[in-house]
């Protein structure tokens, strides 16, 4: 399972991706992985929003997450 | 051919919009470019760098224009956002829609700009003299 990070959320992880394949528990749910980073990293707590996209589509918070799954982790976007 | 262009580029040339939006069927071409200001909140903006997590980018620029071709029967759509850094003036989005008549891409172009701008992940740093700032990211 893989977080991938953009815009400011790249900056506050301090990199572009994390590899969580390795780790004892891995989240179960979108809700999940916004609780492991805001636990982790508080500054997520000050964005605008956090979005969680699943295989490239926006999910909801009770989304169940599966072992292969790419996640991407959305702030606030600011195209055009 | 193709109803829709839907692009990520790294320099965009707004020069070809035309032709691509032209059609034996439309009455009126509306075609909207977004560029860099040089000022935000009365502090110089050097230049702004957008990113973008492109799978995704695309997959939603579709659905926006297939949303739009839906409602406003329009004959041909381009959606083309430029990455990378980009100066003063430099284009960075080109949205474009032609239609039977003029009503209906006007408002279509509208919708689409709006809308890229709430649902696209692509993200712009603004780059002052002393400082970048992430734009939107805080409330």
């Amino acid at each position: 399972m893989e977080l991938l990070f953009f815009g400011i959320a790249k900056d506050i992880v301090g990199k572009s991706s994390i590899d969580l394949s390795k780790n004892s528990s891995l989240p179960k749910s979108v809700e999940d992985v916004k609780l492991f980073l805001t636990k982790k990293y508080p500054d997520f707590s000050k964005l605008s929003s956090l979005a969680i996209a699943v295989n490239s589509e926006y999910a909801a918070d009770d989304v169940v997450l599966n072992d292969g799954d790419e996640i991407a982790i959305i702030p606030p976007v600011s195209g055009g | 051919m193709k109803k829709t262009i839907i692009e990520i580029v790294k320099t965009l040339n707004v020069d070809v919009v035309y032709k691509e939006l032209s059609d034996p069927k439309s009455g009126g071409i509306c075609v909207f470019v977004g560029t860099v200001r040089d000022f935000t909140n009365n502090e110089e903006v050097i230049s702004l760098e957008f990113e973008t997590y492109k799978v995704m980018a695309i997959k939603e620029m579709q659905k926006i224009a297939n949303q739009a071709i839906d409602k406003w029967n329009l004959n041909k759509v381009v959606i083309r956002h430029a990455i990378g850094g980009k100066g003063v003036e430099e284009p960075v989005v080109v949205i474009g829609a032609s239609s039977g008549h003029r009503d209906a891409c006007f408002t279509a172009c509208r919708y689409m700009i709006d809308t890229l701008k709430e649902t696209v992940p692509i993200w712009k740093k603004e780059v002052f003299k002393n400082k970048t700032v992430w734009v939107s990211a805080h409330p």
